[in-house]
C-alpha cells in the first residue's frame, strides 16, 4: 500500500459569511491526528479545504512537497469520508467500492481483486451485492473505508466516522481504522466528539475553536487533567450532556 | 453543467426574443397601436384576466391540497395508479374538447340539467360565465397540482414519518408539522404554475364565459393579432401580461418559505400509515370527490367519443398519419424540453450552492422562475414575431413543424422542470462532493449517477411535456399547417367542417394517447432491481 | 440538444418540395385544403388541364391569408391568392399587392352582380340562425323577432374579434338596425347564450344541444341532409335579408408574370370548379355550375334580400362597429 504523506496547512484563510478561520498545521507522514472542537468551530471546514471542496481565501495546502491548492478534488492525494452520504443509494455495495479504482466504473480484474480484497478487510465479504439502505449504518461506514482503501491516497480524512454509531460498533470500528493505519501507513486526520474516540485512535490531537486551532500536543495530554482550559471545558461540557 | 445551462437560457431567449425582435421591426413603421393598448377597456381586460387566474388557482391549489394530502396517506389502494395516470390526461386535451365534457355534465343540456328538471327545479342555467370559466380551469388544474404537490409530499423522507408514528402524533400535528412545511415549500411554485396557465386561458374563456366581458389579455393580444394587424398593440399587452404575471408569482414566492429538504439517504421503507377510521373515512370521500370531479367529464368525453366509429377512424390514413406526426413532434419537443429544463436546474442548483446564501444573482433567478415565465407569452405572439422575422428567408415554408416542436418544449418546460428539479437538487446535494472526490464526472457521471437516480422524475417530466405537446397549434397560425397536420389539427378541421362525431371519436384517441404516455413514462422510470 | 435541432431542420429541408418549372402557388385557407374540401378536386383537375404542378400553401383562415400576405410583401411565393371575403378585400388591396384579374367573366351567378376588376369571386354564402327543429318549435322570423324574443331560447354566436361569421352577425345587425344596433345588441345580449372565439366552438356546442340556435349559414342544413341523411337542423329565413359572404380569389403582381395565374383563375370561376363547391366547401357556387346542385340545395332558405356592405365600408368602420359591439355587450 502506499505509505502517507506529510500534509501542510500554512497560512490557510477561510471565510464563510461573518466568520473568518485560518488554519496552520504540520502533521508528519503517517502520522494519525485527532481533531476535536465545538460545534460549527471549523473542523468539517478544514478538511473540506484539505479535500479540495471548499478554496482558501490565503494561504497554501502541501501535501508531501506537492502544492494542491489549486487542485480538483478527485486529482489530490487525498480521500475522505464523511458523515452520511458516502455511497451512491443507488448502486450495489461492490460498484460503490469499485468506484474508487475506476470512476467510470470500467473495471479489470485487478479491480475487482482490489475491491473483494478491500470489502474482506472491513469485513463486508458477501455483502458486495447489498445496497446502501440494505446495510446498518456500521456497515455503510465500513464500506465508505472500503473505497479510501481502494483508492490508496496517501492522506485520509474521516468527519466523524462513528457520529451515528453505537458503543460497541465504534469501539470496532476503532479498531479497524488503526489496524488500517499501521497496515497501509496512511496518514489520517480524524474528526471526533468522542474523547475516548481519540484517547483509543490517535497519539496527537488537534483542538479548534472559532476557526483556529487553539491547541494541539498529546492526546493524552490535551484530554488530561493538566490539559488547556478550553478543552476541558469542552469535554466536561460534553461529558455532561 | 453551467455551460449547458446557458446554452438553455440562449435558446429560449432566442425564442422570445426573436419574436419580440420581428414584432417590433413590424411595429417601428406605427408604434401609436402601443399607446393605444392602454386604455379603460384593457383595464377592464386585465382586471378580469387577474380575477379569474387568482380565482382559478385558488379554487385549484386549496382542494388539490386536502387531496394529495389524503393520496400519500393511503399509498396503495385499488385504482390509485390508474386514477394518477387519469390526472395527467387533461393536460394533453384541447380545450374544446374538455369544454365540450364539462357541458355534458353541466350544460343547459347536460346531466345535471336532467337532474334539475326531473326533481322540479325548472331550467338549469348552465355554467356561462365566470362559474364555468373557473370550474374548467378547476378540471385543467387540479389534478395537476394534485399530482404536483404529492410528488412533494413523498420527498419527505420516510424517517420522518416514523419519527412522527414514534412520537404519537396525531393527524393533525403530522399535518402541520411534517406536511404543511413540505406543502407550504411547494405551493408557491405549483400556484404560479396554474396562475400562468389560467392567464393565457383563451378558448375555455371564451367559451364559457358567456360574452365579451369574460376577455383575458390573451384575447386581446390575439385580437391585435388579427383584423388589425397592429404588433405594437401585441406587443405593449404582452408586456402587461408578463408585468402582472411577474408580479402575482413574486407575490406568491413571499407567501411560501424556503425549505432545504432533507437529502439523506433514506433509510425506511415506505412507511405504513393507517390513520383511525375516522380519517380514513373523509379521506375516501376527498378522493373520491376529486376523482369524480375529474373523472366524469372525460367520461362523458368517452362516452361521445364511443358514438363515432372509432374503427373507420383508427385506420384512416389521415388519422394514422396525424397521430404518428403527432407523436414525433410531441418525442421531439419533450426531449428538448426536458434537456432544457434539466440544464437549467443544474445550473440554477450550482449557482445557489456557490453563492452559499447571498443575494441571488439574476442568472439563477432566470434560470429558476425566470424560464418559466414563457409560459405567458402567447404563442401566436411567438408565432407571428418569428414569421416577420423568417419571411424573406425563403425558409418559412420549412419552419412550421421546427416552431411548433420549439415552442411546445419550451411552453412544457416549467412542467418538466416541476417534475425534475426538486429530485435533481436533492440527488445533486447528496452526490456531489462524493462526485468530486471520486472524480467522476461528464458521461460517467450521467451514466453511472445521474441517469439512475434521476430517470423516474426525468420519466415524468418527459411524459408531462410529451402530453402537453400534442396540444397547441396557435403559433402556426401564419407559417401554414400543411407540414404540420397532427391529431389536434385535424380535430379542430373535422370540427371546422360539420364532423362533429369524428372529432369526438379523435378527442377519445388523443386522450387515450396520453394515458398510454403516462403508462409508459411509468414503465421507464420504474427502477431496475 | 445541440445536435437534435440541425438534424431535424436537415430533415425539414430533405422533404421540402423541389421547385419545378410549370408551378403555381395558390395562398389559401385550412379548410379549402383539407382533405374533404375542395383542394384536392380542384388541384387534381387543374393539374390535368394545365399539365403543371399545384402548390397550395394553406393557413388558419381568410384573415391569416391577408396577414401573411400583407406581411410578406413583394417577397411573397403566392400567385394567387384564394380565401378572402369581400371585408378583407380593400385592406388586401391596399397593399398594392394585388394585379388585375383581367377578365370580364359574364356567367357569375353572385347575387348583386360582380365588378371588382383586382378579386374574383369562387363562392358565396348567406349568414344564418341555425335551429334544432326539435326543441325549438317557432324559429324568428325576423332578426326583429330574435333581438325581442324569449331570452331563454338561447342562441351561441361567435366573436367577431377572433372570427368571421361573428363580424358576419355585426354587419348584419348594423345593416338592418343602422345607428340602433348597439340597443339591439343590449337587447340580443340577455338571448345570447355564449360566445365562442370560432365557429367550429359554436357549432359543437349547438349539436350538444346547450342552445337552440347557433349562427351558421344557410347552408348548413344541407349537410345535415347530403351526410347525414337528417332534416333536423334547419335555417331561419329573416325577413329582413341575411347578410352575405363572398369569397374570391385574387392575382398577386408577382403571379401576374406566371401565365398560370390567369389560367387559374379562368378555370376557377369554370364548371370543373365550381363544381366541387356545394359539397366541399359548403357554399352556393359563384358561377355555372355543369350539373344541377344536389337538390337538398333547392330546400335551403332563399333570402329575401340579400344584404351587403361594399368592402370600402367595412374598411371604414369595422373597427367602431367591433367596438360598438364590445361596449353593448359588456354592459
Amino acid at each position: 500500500m502506499s505509505p502517507g504523506l506529510s500534509l501542510r496547512l500554512d497560512g490557510v484563510g477561510f471565510a464563510y459569511g461573518e466568520t473568518r478561520m485560518a488554519f496552520d498545521l504540520s502533521v508528519a507522514a503517517s502520522e494519525m491526528v485527532a481533531i476535536m472542537g465545538p460545534s460549527g468551530s471549523g473542523k468539517t471546514t478544514m478538511l473540506n479545504l484539505i479535500a479540495g471542496f471548499e478554496t482558501p481565501t490565503k494561504g497554501r495546502i502541501l501535501v508531501g512537497d506537492r502544492d494542491v491548492t489549486a487542485d480538483p478534488p478527485s486529482d489530490r492525494p487525498v480521500s475522505m469520508i464523511f458523515q452520511e452520504n458516502n455511497l451512491f443509494a443507488h448502486m450495489d455495495v461492490f460498484s460503490n467500492v469499485a468506484l474508487g479504482r475506476s470512476p467510470a466504473l470500467r473495471l479489470s480484474a485487478e479491480d475487482r481483486a482490489a475491491t473483494l480484497d478491500a470489502l474482506t478487510r472491513v469485513g463486508l465479504s458477501g455483502k458486495e451485492a447489498r445496497l446502501p439502505r440494505e446495510l446498518s449504518g456500521g456497515e455503510r461506514q465500513r464500506a465508505a473505508l472500503a473505497r479510501a482503501l481502494v483508492r490508496r491516497r496517501p492522506v485520509l480524512l474521516m468527519d466523524e466516522p462513528f457520529a451515528s454509531l453505537g458503543p460497541g460498533l465504534r469501539a470496532g470500528m476503532a479498531e479497524l481504522v488503526g489496524n488500517l493505519h499501521r497496515e497501509t501507513g496512511m496518514t489520517i486526520l480524524v474528526v471526533t466528539h468522542s474523547p475516548e474516540d481519540a484517547l483509543a485512535l490517535a497519539p496527537r490531537m488537534v483542538f479548534i475553536e472559532a476557526g483556529r486551532i487553539v491547541a494541539d500536543g498529546p492526546t493524552e495530554d490535551l484530554l488530561g487533567q493538566g490539559g488547556p482550559e478550553a478543552v476541558r471545558a469542552y469535554v466536561g461540557e460534553s461529558r455532561s450532556r | 453543467m453551467t455551460r449547458a445551462g446557458l446554452l438553455a437560457l440562449g435558446f429560449i431567449a432566442i425564442l422570445i426574443g426573436g419574436a419580440f425582435a420581428g414584432l417590433a421591426v413590424e411595429a417601428a413603421r406605427d408604434w401609436s397601436g402601443a399607446a393605444g393598448a392602454f386604455d379603460v377597456g384593457m383595464l377592464r381586460v386585465a382586471r378580469f384576466t387577474l380575477l379569474q387566474a387568482t380565482l382559478s388557482t385558488v379554487l385549484s391549489i386549496a382542494p388539490a391540497i386536502f387531496v394529495a394530502r389524503a393520496l400519500s396517506r393511503h399509498s396503495s389502494f385499488p385504482g390509485r395508479g390508474m386514477l394518477l395516470r387519469l390526472f395527467a390526461v387533461p393536460l394533453g386535451l384541447p380545450a374544446i374538447v374538455a369544454a365540450l365534457g364539462l357541458l355534458a355534465l353541466y350544460g343547459r343540456a347536460g346531466f345535471v340539467a336532467d337532474l334539475a328538471s326531473a326533481a322540479g327545479a325548472g331550467r338549469w342555467p348552465g355554467i356561462y360565465g365566470l362559474g364555468g370559466v373557473l370550474l374548467a380551469h378547476v378540471f385543467f388544474n387540479l389534478p395537476l397540482a394534485t399530482r404536483l404537490l404529492l410528488a412533494a409530499l413523498e420527498t419527505v423522507p420516510p424517517d420522518q414519518w416514523r419519527l412522527a408514528s414514534q412520537l404519537g402524533m396525531r393527524s393533525g400535528a403530522v399535518f402541520r408539522l411534517i406536511e404543511w412545511p413540505t406543502l407550504r415549500a411547494a405551493i408557491p411554485g405549483v400556484a404560479a404554475l396554474v396562475f400562468m396557465l389560467c392567464v393565457t386561458s383563451f378558448t375555455l374563456v371564451l367559451t364559457l364565459g358567456g360574452g365579451p366581458a369574460a376577455t383575458t389579455l390573451e384575447v386581446a393580444i390575439y385580437q391585435s393579432l388579427r383584423f388589425d394587424f397592429e404588433p405594437a398593440r401585441a406587443v405593449a399587452l404582452t408586456a402587461v401580461q408578463i408585468a402582472l404575471t411577474v408580479a402575482a408569482v413574486f407575490a406568491l414566492s413571499r407567501l411560501g418559505a424556503d425549505m432545504t429538504g432533507d437529502a439523506n439517504l433514506p433509510v425506511a421503507g415506505r412507511r405504513p400509515r393507517a390513520g383511525n377510521r375516522g380519517e380514513t373515512f373523509l379521506n375516501g370521500v376527498m378522493i373520491a370527490l376529486a376523482a369524480a370531479f375529474v373523472l366524469a367529464p372525460m367520461a362523458a368525453i368517452v362516452a361521445s367519443g364511443l358514438q363515432a366509429d372509432l374503427g373507420r377512424l383508427a385506420t384512416e390514413p389521415a388519422v394514422l398519419k396525424a397521430a404518428a406526426q403527432s407523436l414525433l413532434f410531441a418525442l421531439i419537443a419533450a426531449l428538448l424540453s426536458v434537456l432544457l429544463s434539466l440544464s437549467l436546474a443544474a445550473m440554477r442548483q450550482k449557482l445557489e450552492t456557490a453563492r452559499r446564501g447571498g443575494r441571488r444573482s439574476i442568472v439563477e433567478t432566470l434560470s429558476g422562475t425566470g424560464a418559466s415565465l414563457v409560459l405567458v407569452v402567447p404563442p401566436i405572439v411567438i408565432g407571428a414575431g418569428w414569421f416577420v422575422l423568417l419571411r424573406n428567408t425563403g425558409g418559412v415554408f420549412a419552419v412550421a413543424p421546427a416552431m411548433v416542436v420549439a415552442v411546445n418544449a419550451v411552453m412544457a418546460m416549467p412542467f418538466a422542470t416541476r417534475a425534475i428539479r426538486p429530485a435533481h437538487d436533492a440527488a445533486a446535494t447528496r452526490n456531489d462532493r462524493l462526485c468530486a472526490q471520486l472524480g467522476i464526472s461528464g458521461v460517467a457521471r450521467a451514466r453511472l449517477i445521474d441517469w439512475p437516480e434521476l430517470r423516474r422524475p426525468l420519466a415524468t417530466g418527459f411524459a408531462f411535456a410529451m402530453a402537453l405537446s400534442l396540444g397547441d397549434l396557435g403559433v402556426i397560425a401564419l407559417f401554414g399547417s400543411d407540414s404540420v397536420q397532427t391529431l389536434p389539427y385535424l380535430l379542430y378541421s373535422r370540427m371546422g367542417s360539420y364532423r362533429t362525431q369524428d372529432a369526438a371519436g379523435l378527442a377519445l384517441l388523443l386522450g387515450l394517447l396520453c394515458l398510454l404516455l403516462m403508462w409508459l413514462a411509468e414503465r421507464l422510470g420504474r427502477e431496475t432491481p | 440538444m445541440r445536435t437534435t435541432i440541425p438534424i431535424f431542420l436537415a430533415t425539414l429541408a430533405l422533404v421540402s418540395p423541389a421547385t419545378a418549372a410549370d408551378k403555381l402557388t395558390v395562398y389559401t385557407y385550412e379548410s379549402f385544403t383539407a382533405e374533404w374540401g375542395p383542394g384536392p378536386i380542384v388541384e387534381k383537375a387543374f393539374e390535368a388541364e394545365c399539365g403543371c404542378d399545384v402548390e397550395f400553401v394553406s393557413v388558419a383562415d381568410g384573415v391569416a391569408l391577408l396577414n401573411r400576405v400583407r406581411l410578406e410583401g413583394a417577397s411573397g411565393r403566392a400567385d394567387v391568392v384564394l380565401g378572402l371575403d369581400t371585408n378583407l378585400t380593400r385592406e388586401a388591396a391596399d397593399t398594392g399587392l394585388f394585379a388585375p384579374h383581367g377578365l370580364s367573366p359574364t356567367d357569375l351567378t353572385v347575387p348583386g352582380g360582380w365588378t371588382d376588376t383586382t378579386f374574383l369571386p369562387f363562392d358565396y354564402g348567406y349568414f344564418a340562425v341555425v335551429y334544432d327543429s326539435e326543441a325549438l318549435k317557432t324559429p324568428p322570423a325576423s332578426l326583429k323577432d330574435l333581438v325581442e324574443g324569449d331570452p331563454e331560447d338561447k342562441i351561441v354566436i361567435q366573436d367577431p374579434r377572433t372570427s368571421t361569421p361573428g363580424l358576419g352577425l355585426v354587419l348584419w345587425m348594423k345593416s338592418v338596425y343602422g345607428d340602433k344596433a348597439g340597443e339591439a345588441w343590449g337587447k340580443l345580449k340577455d338571448r345570447v347564450l355564449t360566445v365562442t372565439p370560432g365557429w367550429s366552438e359554436a357549432y359543437g356546442l349547438f349539436t350538444k344541444g346547450e342552445a337552440p340556435m347557433v349562427l351558421s349559414y344557410t347552408t348548413s342544413p344541407a349537410y345535415h341532409v347530403i351526410a347525414e341523411k337528417t332534416d333536423r337542423y334547419k335555417a331561419a329565413a329573416f325577413s329582413e335579408g341575411h347578410y352575405m359572404q363572398i369569397e374570391v380569389a385574387g392575382m398577386t403582381k408577382k403571379g401576374a408574370e406566371n401565365p398560370l395565374s390567369a389560367k387559374f383563375l379562368a378555370f376557377m370561376i369554370g364548371p370543373s370548379f365550381q363544381n366541387a363547391i356545394p359539397e366541399t366547401n359548403w357554399m352556393f357556387p359563384a358561377a355555372k355550375t355543369s350539373k344541377p346542385l344536389n337538390p337538398a340545395f333547392d330546400e335551403l332558405v332563399k333570402p329575401a334580400k340579400s344584404l351587403l356592405f361594399s368592402p370600402d365600408e367595412v374598411a371604414a368602420n369595422r373597427k367602431a362597429w367591433v367596438e360598438e359591439w364590445t361596449a353593448a355587450m359588456s354592459r
